[in-house]
């Protein structure tokens, strides 16, 4: 799975930033956290984001806590209310990694994909609301329509890879795309892409069709 | 922005010899074998004998210290994130028994204590807070358990010092963007508008603090 020399797209700093602290919505916590699992690089500089905001909460003026506060805790304690729950279950076989087994069930084909046109199908995911996250699968050879972002748009390849006018995407690699980027993906010969993708605006298509489409799939 | 490709993290091939010049990597490489520990640092590693003896012994003296110093930091930490007085101070509780429980987790080669200690604060953050699923990195695998070196310890926690000390040298206009982005209260477009990246512009003294943290982690 730490197939690191392979990944060549990492996570940005606002990203890692971002999730160091906690203030990024879930679905980009969840392409953040697979990607991680994936890639022992932006591992490394997570650990160093978390130093930072351990830095930052050491320095910040100590705010007095309740007078019971020790006590209480030992009571909290001595409860085991806050006992720590058992680690989830996971399949070591999936090309889903730990943090993406918990929000999918089933392997590739089990799953319920949705046809969104062009022979791409997809699976929303169950995340908060201010951002969404989904699987695509994009057919070997097949390129996803023409769109363009509103938000920010992460874009991790889990199998196969795309190519578009930036540059090749394979399995770890992210793409972190943005407002100024209109691109044509298109899946490399070989097996379906598949790709978890998460928005935090709706995406762009462009043409009647698409966007008819879009308004139908929700995306 | 986030598309921005400056990024600390971003590391392609291998990296260039000594961006910092030679004198780096020679810091770098003797920073394992310093045992000189200053008094910060000192009081650094007594935080992890504090967590050890909570881990080993149900040490409850060691625990309170661990409380007195930290709990008032981490209910500082999430009033600044948005939480009301009340839920501050019911989180931080939970927070500080989190310690208790997981104290076995604790790895002073990996973590400074006060690293770990926000990792915890910032789920709690997450999980009352904003009240979402928390995705994590799946955990590598172990290897064969070994007692932390306790060189490395010492390594880590110096460079973690050093970072805080880093940061506290910062203007102040720059220390408190970076504040600000920890505690959620900076948009994205708004780190763009500013001075540009939170850390990526920021003064090399953080970056240096940063590369040689890097090398004590590992």
């Amino acid at each position: 799975m730490n197939d690191m020399k392979q990944i060549k797209h990492h996570l940005t700093e606002p990203l890692l930033m971002g999730y160091a602290a906690g203030t990024l919505p879930e679905a980009f916590n969840l392409v953040v956290a697979t990607h991680i699992t994936m890639c022992d690089t932006c591992r490394a500089a997570l650990a160093e984001y978390e130093a930072v905001g351990g830095e930052v909460m050491l320095k910040s003026d100590p705010v007095d806590v309740a007078e019971d506060a020790l006590a209480a805790t030992m009571a909290l304690i001595d409860s085991g209310a806050v006992a720590e729950k058992p680690a989830p279950v996971r399949v070591q076989s999936s090309i889903f990694p730990g943090p993406l087994q918990d929000y999918v069930s089933g392997d590739i084909d089990s799953l319920k994909w949705r046809k969104v046109g062009g022979g791409v199908s997809q699976l929303v995911l169950q995340t908060s609301s201010e951002a969404s996250v989904r699987l695509l699968r994009i057919p070997a050879g097949t390129a996803v329509p023409d769109h363009g972002h509103h938000g920010t748009e992460l874009t991790l390849v889990l199998q196969g890879a795309f190519t578009d006018a930036e540059d090749r995407f394979g399995a770890g690699d992210v793409e972190v795309a943005n407002e100024d980027l209109h691109h044509t993906p298109v899946a490399e010969e070989g097996v379906d892409c598949i790709c978890l993708a998460a928005t935090d605006a709706p995406l762009r298509f462009n043409g009647l069709v698409p966007r008819l489409a879009q308004r139908f799939i929700g995306i | 922005m986030l598309t921005e490709n400056t990024s600390l993290a971003k590391v392609d091939a291998p990296a260039p010899a000594a961006p910092y010049g030679e004198a780096k990597s020679q810091r770098v490489s003797k920073a394992g074998k310093r045992v000189v520990t200053g008094e910060l640092t000192s009081k650094r590693m007594e935080w992890v004998v504090q967590i050890y003896a909570v881990r080993d012994e149900k040490d409850r003296s060691a625990f309170a210290e661990l409380f007195a110093y930290f709990a008032p930091r981490v209910k500082s930490f999430l009033m600044k994130s948005g939480a009301s007085p009340d839920l501050a101070e019911e989180c931080t509780q939970e927070v500080m028994a989190t310690l208790w429980n997981k104290a076995h987790m604790f790895d002073p080669t990996k973590a400074s204590v006060s690293t770990w200690i926000f990792t915890i604060a910032r789920n709690r953050k997450i999980d009352l807070l904003r009240k979402q699923r928390r995705p994590e990195p799946e955990d590598l695998p172990w290897g064969p358990e070994a007692e932390p070196d306790q060189t490395e310890a010492i390594g880590l926690q110096q460079e973690t010092e050093q970072l805080g000390k880093a940061l506290a040298t910062l203007p102040p206009e720059q220390r408190t963007l970076i504040e600000r982005a920890y505690f959620g209260d900076l948009s994205h477009s708004e780190i763009a508008a500013e001075t540009g990246l939170p850390l990526g512009t920021i003064k090399s003294r953080i970056r240096l603090a940063l590369d040689r943290l890097r090398h004590a982690m590992k």
